[in-house]
């Protein structure tokens, strides 16, 4: 498809690097020369010099023939007259990035009367993820699918792990509930796993597993953590204003420290019953003070990185139960999870994969259609829901006859309002909602791509 | 560096020319030429063959750090080799005894200059003479666009610019659509369709088959090779206008027909640098018709002479219909003058380009404007567009290099003793990928005379010209070859 993305900054670049690498025709407006510059370099796409509202600059880029645009700049109105502008030029589906917070009322009356396909807002998209990881702390990462039904969660495989040296068909023996180990990554390599495989001290592991036995589960691995009753937020940026009317909304308490006079003011008007601390957060006496060693989670929301790695890597070392760590550059997560720093939140990743998401089910013709994409692994790995349909091949057919490509894996099956993890007696049916795991580097938009035949 | 990502392209571009090498072999097999040009052909094409399985070999866990340096080696590097294996099937056949002489007509013919040490042409087989102007061919486009456009390169990737940029000419490279592939692979199909228009109008015109080859491919490439000793001089007048109105086609940045293709009319027809070229070329038409006006029968056939000329001379092709070595001065300097010029960027001629006088001289007006009022602010504006400072800055600095290398290889080959018109326009037809000079090297003399080592400084001329000296200049700078960069 041709896509024309405008904005080449954090997310504009995240989406440029996935969407081309999925064999789409790229094209980037930005009015920087130098981001540009660096985008051809490393991207096979193309690069438009110039104001992305501006009628000229869109014709130049195609936009008369585009199938869908999305405007990630860092203005919510020039995103905004972007889409109107390309939309009356001809681009067929129109996508911005809008997140300033007052805009959020009218986002519904923005799509209809604007003619947007989508409105992405990463950080809310961030506080979103955060609040659903504060609800079961014992995972490192939960993404869930058939409409809340299936979860696919992160568990960190330690020395002391009961999990440790066990073969993957031994599993049951522990677990005592249906799960299935859906991806592996070890030493930063990810596996796609199967019943031979033995689990090892230092891997991270993605079950899969209905929501109603996840507590169970838990229990079984004993690795229970305490429910969060209360969270300490360092750094009073959009994401945390997000985050702390779902925390509120669910009981939990919160605490956010800032630095900024007028921010303080604004966000205790917004959240009354938040505690507000005018205070550098990047300070040890100021955390100690504020009771760190006491809250169950902290969660690190400044904008610079670093100060948000060093207060998780402090907060690890103190002993806090749950931490979580908001970067904006993805690339040394890896090396950063070696030290201890285990929950990391990228809005730009996650605005990315909602975006993806959708690209991919634009693009699907035979209605067996991707509905959630979750990337795992830092995008190593890639879970994704479909709907299966009368045009998708091995209906009725048991698993252990069907021949999937390798490195996939089906790790659900939900028919009507029951799920099921499933065994190789298992089958599906057209209407049923199937989870498919794979390795990535061969992008699947369609169910009928997991076969090997 | 990424050695082995180096040895995989260019064991590909081995085999690509071993595979361009088979029609030349069917040529020799149709004009029954099955002794030594055919086994020539067949020993090189065996040789590269081995050579690219070794590289490929080499380059077959290579990894994809691919950056500018990587870009412009493989470009420099790939041109240097693919002629000296190209000039093999001369020397092997024995038709141009010495290497060093099949080594510039082979550089001649894929930088599309048609500067040649052959002093009887018709003497040669079929079969080498198709191979000379296929080079013309292969090098106007280039090779490596070629392979962009024929192997996929990995997706997502964007390595593909760093090869378009260091191959193609001008000052600024770009796609013209989003994919690396498509690209190469639309520039390659305009190619090969005006290629095709020029051919069959040469059929009609009563060109027998191989000539009109031949003839089309040192057309297409704006290279020079022809297949008769007179050049294009003996063919009818018909035929030179179908020559004439086809090297100025070539001429023309490829994007202006990429924008017709897609009906962009205003933004095709008047772009600055098309205006200017084709203001520059009638403008050289019409004074040097005049000038040269009493030495034929005629203003029509003066002007006949005199558009083939300059548009010959502009493209830098090199094709002659008379010998304008003796026509008045002012003619004289004026083709010297579009010697310079040259073509537009991103056509297959050569030269300073079109593009870079434009913006040389628009740079220039801006400054003097700043002299006179130092505290205004200028910028230079193409096609309603502001062109950026780092771009003007690299036109200054691309003179500055041409400049230079023009004066040293002038001072060079003066080490053989020819006159001065001689040695200037020697190197001025060589590094701006004419062919024929004035005086001795004029469209009736050749560079048969040099030295084996002036032979040698004028290859590297032409190499340089036409990959426009920077990629050639990184291949031996010290920094390219440091490991840690």
């Amino acid at each position: 498809m041709n896509i024309i993305i405008v904005g080449d900054g954090k997310v504009g670049v995240a989406l440029t690097e996935q969407l081309s690498q999925e064999g789409h025709d790229i094209t980037v407006i930005d009015s920087n020369p130098k981001v540009l510059e660096q985008s051809i370099e490393s991207y096979d796409v193309m690069v438009v010099h110039g104001n992305g509202a501006s009628i000229s600059v869109l014709k130049d880029a195609g936009v008369e023939t585009a199938d869908l645009l999305i405007a990630a700049t860092s203005r919510d109105e020039i995103n905004l007259l972007t889409c109107i502008v390309a939309r009356k030029l001809g681009a067929k589906h129109t996508i911005a990035r809008v997140r300033n917070p007052e805009y959020t009322e009218q986002l519904v009356l923005m799509r209809e009367e604007l003619g947007l396909s989508m409105t992405v807002n990463p950080e809310y998209a961030a506080a979103r993820e955060i609040h659903h990881l504060l609800q079961f702390p014992s995972f490192l990462k939960r993404d869930s699918f058939a409409r809340g039904r299936v979860e696919i969660v992160e568990v960190h495989v330690d020395e002391a792990s009961s999990l440790a040296g066990i073969p993957l068909k031994r599993l049951y023996e522990i677990a005592r509930v249906r799960v299935l180990v859906c991806a592996v990554e070890r030493k930063g390599a990810v596996h796609i796993p199967d019943g031979g495989f033995t689990l090892q001290a230092g891997d991270n592991i993605y079950v899969t597993a209905e929501v109603r036995d996840l507590a169970k589960l838990i229990k079984n691995l004993g690795i229970v953590k305490q429910k969060v009753r209360n969270v300490m937020i360092v750094g009073g940026s959009r994401v945390a204003y997000y985050l702390a009317m779902r925390c509120l909304g669910a009981g939990i308490g919160v605490k956010i420290i800032e630095q900024d006079h007028d921010r303080c003011i604004e966000l205790a008007g917004l959240l009354p019953e938040a505690v507000i601390i005018e205070a550098d957060g990047t300070r040890q006496d100021i955390l100690s003070a504020e009771g760190m060693a006491f809250t169950d989670a902290i969660i690190t929301l400044t904008n610079i990185d670093e100060e948000n790695i060093v207060i998780a890597m402090y907060a690890g070392h103190i002993g806090v139960p749950k931490v979580i760590t908001k970067v904006n550059r993805t690339e040394y997560v890896n090396t950063f999870k070696r030290m201890g720093v285990d929950t990391f939140i990228s809005p730009k990743a996650l605005c990315c994969t909602d975006i993806v998401r959708y690209v991919r089910a634009m693009q699907n013709t035979t209605g067996g259609s991707v509905i959630t994409l979750h990337r795992m692994v830092e995008g190593k790995a890639e879970a994704l829901e479909f709907r299966a349909s009368e045009a998708t091949r091995h209906l009725g057919e048991t698993l252990l006859d069907i021949h999937l490509k390798p490195g996939i894996l089906i790790a659900g099956i939900t028919h009507g309002a029951r799920t099921v993890i499933p065994s190789g007696s298992d089958s599906f049916a057209a209407g049923d909602n199937i989870v498919v795991v794979a390795a990535s580097g061969r992008p699947i938009s369609d169910l009928n791509d997991i076969f090997a035949d | 560096m990424n050695t082995k990502m180096i040895a995989r392209m260019l064991g590909v571009l081995f085999a690509l020319e071993a595979l361009f090498m088979m029609p030349a072999v069917a040529v020799c097999i149709v004009y029954g030429e099955m002794g030594a040009p055919m086994t020539g052909f067949l020993w090189t094409a065996a040789l590269l063959a081995l050579l690219s399985g070794g590289l490929m070999l080499i380059g077959r866990r290579a990894t994809r750090d691919f950056y500018a340096r990587e870009g412009f080696i493989i470009v420099a590097l790939g041109w240097g080799l693919l002629s000296a294996a190209g000039a093999l099937p001369f020397w092997l056949s024995g038709e141009i005894p010495h290497y060093v002489d099949a080594f510039f007509e082979t550089v001649s013919g894929f930088t599309t200059t048609g500067a040649s040490i052959l002093t009887n042409v018709e003497a040669m087989s079929h079969g080498l003479l198709y191979w000379r102007s296929f080079t013309h061919w292969l090098g106007g486009m280039g090779m490596l666009v070629f392979l962009l456009a024929v192997v996929p390169t990995g997706q997502g990737a964007g390595y593909g610019i760093h090869l378009l940029r260091a191959e193609s000419p001008g000052p600024t490279v770009g796609k013209i659509v989003p994919r690396m592939r498509q690209t190469a692979s639309l520039l390659y199909k305009i190619y090969i369709v005006l290629t095709l228009i020029c051919i069959g109008f040469l059929l009609a015109g009563g060109m027998p088959l191989f000539d009109s080859l031949c003839t089309a491919f040192g057309t297409a490439g704006t290279g020079g090779f022809g297949v008769k000793n007179d050049s294009i001089a003996g063919y009818s007048p018909y035929l030179q206008n179908v020559c004439t109105v086809f090297m100025a086609l070539f001429g023309v940045n490829f994007s202006i027909y990429f924008l017709l293709l897609l009906r962009e009319w205003r933004a095709a027809l008047f772009d600055e640098e098309l205006l200017l070229y084709l203001g520059v070329m009638l403008g050289a038409m019409f004074v040097i018709a005049v000038d040269v006006r009493p030495l034929f029968s005629g203003f029509g056939e003066a002007f006949h002479h005199a558009s083939f000329t300059v548009s010959s001379v502009m493209t830098t092709t090199g094709f002659a219909t008379a010998d304008f070595n003796v026509w008045p001065q002012l003619s004289r300097s004026i083709l010297c003058i579009l010697m310079v010029i040259g073509a537009s960027a991103g056509s297959t001629g050569g030269g300073v380009k079109v593009a870079r006088i434009l913006l040389l001289v628009k740079g220039l007006a801006v400054e003097v404007r700043r002299m006179l009022r130092p505290r205004s602010v200028n910028v230079v504006r193409v096609n309603r567009r502001v062109v950026r400072d780092e771009v003007l800055h690299s036109v200054n600095v691309y003179m500055a290099a041409y400049c230079a290398i023009a004066v040293t290889s002038f001072l060079l080959i003066s080490l053989d003793d020819f006159s001065m018109e001689t040695n200037i326009t020697a190197v001025m037809a060589c590094l701006n990928n004419i062919g024929p000079g004035l005086d001795l090297v004029g469209p009736t003399g050749n560079y048969a005379m040099f030295s084996p080592f002036a032979k040698l400084v004028l290859s590297m001329d032409m190499l340089l010209g036409r990959l426009e000296i920077f990629p050639i200049l990184v291949l031996f700078s010290r920094h390219t070859w440091n490991r840690t960069r």
